[in-house]
């Protein structure tokens, strides 16, 4: 039995065969298609990518830890990796309206924030620089188009169909219309990123979450600017709790200064938060006046804008990594570390333990690489994970100040080493009061100089989007968006949305409407994670859509 | 027909891209900014490459002058159509006239029957290499062409011109410049891309053809446009009038 692209008539996909298909040019992706060439130049590895060149969809802090790098090029200084800023100087900061109280030596309380030894980069232009490795070893890369579909026979994954070119928005097919092929692969790798789409149809299809907790996300939403050179102090990074956001939503600001004159500066919301008025996007925004904040900007431009879903479940949410066929990894799976706030060593880690597990398969012609989840927990990863399982629950469980107070307790007298496991209750998309029994913060309006509006901050990520082609954020059901997302909610993507791709208005005589821009969307799949009943769906766009973001991001 | 057709390519930054003004106020950085096929030369590539197909042509040779990295843009136009590539390989940044040099020798050792090209590129908007080669060549040239029609050794170009279109008709060998209504570019498809990867790909040193490369124009400086002044709201057509008259005085 075939189960490929629904398609009203049978469209004629030209087929190709590699040995392994990677989907996703991410540092889990391409940390795959690496060690796969790397162990066996035979094999033919095949890595596709959504966005129009390596690195154009990829937004990250990032303050990173070499450890895999390490591990994956032991000589990755020779060969100059883009890793030039070393963390110099580190706070963490607990901030109120107009103040704010630096936390003392953290780093011993909580030693996965030490950041000593860890360096300030722009994650784009590492996995670009991993993209030049991968070719190099033999990887064919081709940026430009998504995985539209898993190509599933005989109840396994045997490749994945791209996406078709040349769709108009009513369906029908434009006169360069282009068919999207079949690549067929003996081991399909995901590596998507958070909520990647074909991810999540195999979680489906393959039921692998049903031994887990709910995955729970964060937003990220980064700007950089380029600032001063005199006011520049490389390696400089900060990091900051408490306002603007209640002590029930999770969440916080960094700022690290890094390269050339340049500050790399966001916020990342817990998309657990319960008041559907919170706009992630201003909370962003408003943070930036805060004295802790502001004098970092001083002189400086803003250069670009992006975001990003991330996944902070951790331990608890990973669901089952392996499925006939293929293979989650990185924050597909899950990987990411919340209480370090680094998710690119251990989705690098994932990557190469699932490339040796994927080459164990295919040398025993196994259908499924059973041995990826054994080589996870005798790695450091699973200890990793493990120890920190437990923080963020405790701050989805107990709000910020008492989940601080656990953290540092789990900890520091713990170790991580604490005999429970606390879990998470609910998805994200279940955690919305509403409208009318919560409080809409009061947002500063934008200044132009240190804070912006959506419009002007989308244009800083250089979209691309073909106007005439079917929409790519499917709302099912238009009454249940009325009845729910608008009626009970008032319409709550209007705000998480940071491209402001959702409109949601009501008339004078209370009839609500929805205008969806997909042109400005910057693919962080928020609505997709957050709409409360999942009525929103995130398909991929033609491939080469959505942003490109420029060196440094 | 065995009519060759030479189609020079240029990388640009990608037109999705918002130009940002170098730290030293002297060009555009494009430090790893996304890069791309001209999109005027993607228009003049899918032109020869229709002719090829309609049998008018034999073969198309796509040629960039540039870094290394520019074979990227030539894989894209072996993947659009173009049947081989040559890069003309250089890191200095070149001036339309240095340009047009090159591809003379180029053209004289390949002997293509017709030069099909973008009008101009998107990074410097010189509108220069096309008439320049032409008249190196003294061949015949057709600028800003919206329709070719090839037949009899011939070349029927619609041109666009001030306030309408003209028909010219002009003898191959020519030099023909693509405007932006000619057609619409197909899609690389991912199995052309595949294919692309194994036609082939010549490179020749720049500096090995005895050309004089140097620049004959001093960048004095680049600035950023001015800022666009927000747009306000009117009440009514009587606000509008108002404002038109005393505020934007463009009313009397």
């Amino acid at each position: 039995m075939t189960q490929s692209a629904p398609q009203e008539a049978p469209i004629e996909r030209e087929e190709m065969e590699f040995d392994v298909v990677v989907v996703g040019g991410g540092p889990a992706g391409l940390s795959a298609a690496i060690r796969l060439r790397q162990l066996n130049p035979e094999l033919s590895v095949c890595l596709l990518e959504k966005g129009s060149e390596i690195g154009a969809h990829i937004v990250s802090g990032a303050v990173i830890e070499p450890r895999s790098l390490a591990e994956l090029f032991p000589d990755w200084q020779q060969r100059g990796a883009p890793l030039d800023t070393k963390v110099s100087e580190e706070k963490l900061l607990f901030l109120t309206e107009k103040r704010f109280f630096p936390i003392p030596a953290h780093h011993l309380l909580m030693p996965q924030m030490d950041n000593q030894g860890n360096y300030v980069i722009s994650l784009g232009d590492l996995c670009r620089w991993l993209g030049e490795q991968a070719e190099a070893l033999g990887v064919e890369i081709y940026p430009g188009f998504a995985g539209r579909h898993l190509h599933i026979e005989n109840g396994r994954v045997c490749g994945i169909v791209t996406g078709d070119m040349g769709v108009a928005r009513d369906g029908t097919q434009k006169p360069e219309f282009t068919p999207g092929m079949i690549l067929r692969g003996k081991q399909v790798i995901l590596a998507e990123g958070a909520r990647g789409s074909l991810s999540e149809h195999a979680i489906r299809h393959f039921n692998l979450r049903s031994h887990c907790d709910p995955q729970t996300y964060g937003l990220g939403i980064k700007e950089i600017w380029e600032i001063p050179k005199e006011r520049h102090h490389p390696g400089f990074i900060q990091h900051s709790f408490g306002w603007p956001l209640d002590d029930q939503t999770y969440g916080g600001a960094f700022l690290y200064h890094f390269g050339e004159n340049l500050v790399s500066y966001g916020f990342v919301t817990g998309l657990d938060y319960r008041n559907p008025w919170l706009s992630p996007f201003e909370e962003m925004q408003r943070t930036k006046l805060h004295p802790a904040f502001s004098h970092h900007f001083k002189g400086g431009r803003r250069i670009s804008y992006g975001a990003r879903a991330l996944s902070e479940g951790g331990f608890q949410s990973l669901p089952q990594l392996s499925f006939p066929g293929g293979v989650l990894t990185g924050d597909s799976a899950g990987f990411l570390n919340m209480p370090k706030i680094k998710g690119t060593h251990t989705a690098m880690k994932s990557g190469m333990l699932a490339a040796e597990a994927i080459l164990e398969a295919l040398q025993c012609e196994r259908n499924e690489a059973v041995s990826y989840l054994a080589r996870v927990k005798t790695s450091w990863l699973w200890p990793e994970l493990y120890e920190a399982r437990n923080i963020r629950p405790a701050f989805a469980r107990w709000g910020n100040k008492a989940g601080a107070l656990y953290s540092g307790i789990d900890s520091f007298i713990f170790r991580g080493k604490a005999p429970w496991t606390l879990h998470y209750s609910h998805s994200d998309n279940e955690t919305l009061l509403p409208a009318a029994q919560c409080k809409a913060p009061s947002y500063p309006k934008a200044d132009g100089t240190l804070t912006f509006d959506r419009t002007s901050s989308v244009f800083l990520s250089n979209l691309s989007h073909e106007e005439d082609q079917p929409v790519h954020l499917r709302v099912q059901s238009q009454t249940l968006w009325e009845e729910v997302n608008a009626r009970r909610f008032a319409s709550p993507e209007s705000r998480y949305c940071p491209a402001g791709v959702y409109d949601g208005e009501r008339d004078a005589d209370g009839n609500w409407s929805l205008t969806i821009n997909s042109q400005n969307c910057v693919h962080c799949k928020s609505c997709d994670i957050k709409d409360p009943l999942q009525n929103i769906r995130w398909v991929p766009p033609e491939g080469g859509s959505g942003p490109n973001y420029s060196s440094g991001m | 027909m065995t009519m060759k057709i030479l189609v020079p390519v240029k990388r640009v930054l990608d037109y999705n891209i918002k130009p940002r003004v170098a730290a030293d106020g002297n060009g555009v950085d494009t430090q790893g900014a996304k890069m791309s096929m001209n999109p005027f030369d993607e228009i003049a590539l899918e032109e020869a490459v229709r002719l090829r197909e309609k049998g008018s042509a034999s073969e198309v040779v796509a040629v960039s002058i540039g870094p290394q990295a520019a074979q990227d843009v030539l894989r894209t136009a072996m993947a659009m159509g173009a049947d081989r590539a040559i890069l003309v390989k250089t890191d200095q940044l070149l001036e339309p006239l240095a340009v047009a040099k090159i591809l003379k020798i180029i053209i004289e050792r390949e002997q293509p029957g017709l030069i099909s090209m973008g009008k101009q590129a998107i990074d410097d908007d010189m509108n220069a290499t096309g008439q320049m080669l032409a008249a190196m060549l003294s061949w015949p040239q057709a600028t800003f062409a919206s329709k070719v029609t090839v037949a009899d050794n011939c070349a029927e170009v619609i041109r666009e011109i001030d306030g309408g279109t003209e028909v010219i008709s002009v003898p191959l060998p020519a030099v023909i410049t693509a405007d932006l209504r000619l057609n619409e570019p197909r899609y690389a498809s991912l199995p052309n891309i595949m294919k692309a990867r194994k036609k082939p790909l010549e490179t020749i040193e720049a500096d090995s053809l005895g050309v004089d490369l140097t620049p004959h124009l001093t960048i004095l400086k680049v600035e950023e446009p001015s800022e666009r002044k927000a747009g306000v709201i009117v009440k009514d057509i009587e606000e509008l009038v108002s404002k038109l008259k005393t505020e934007a005085k463009v009313l009397p």
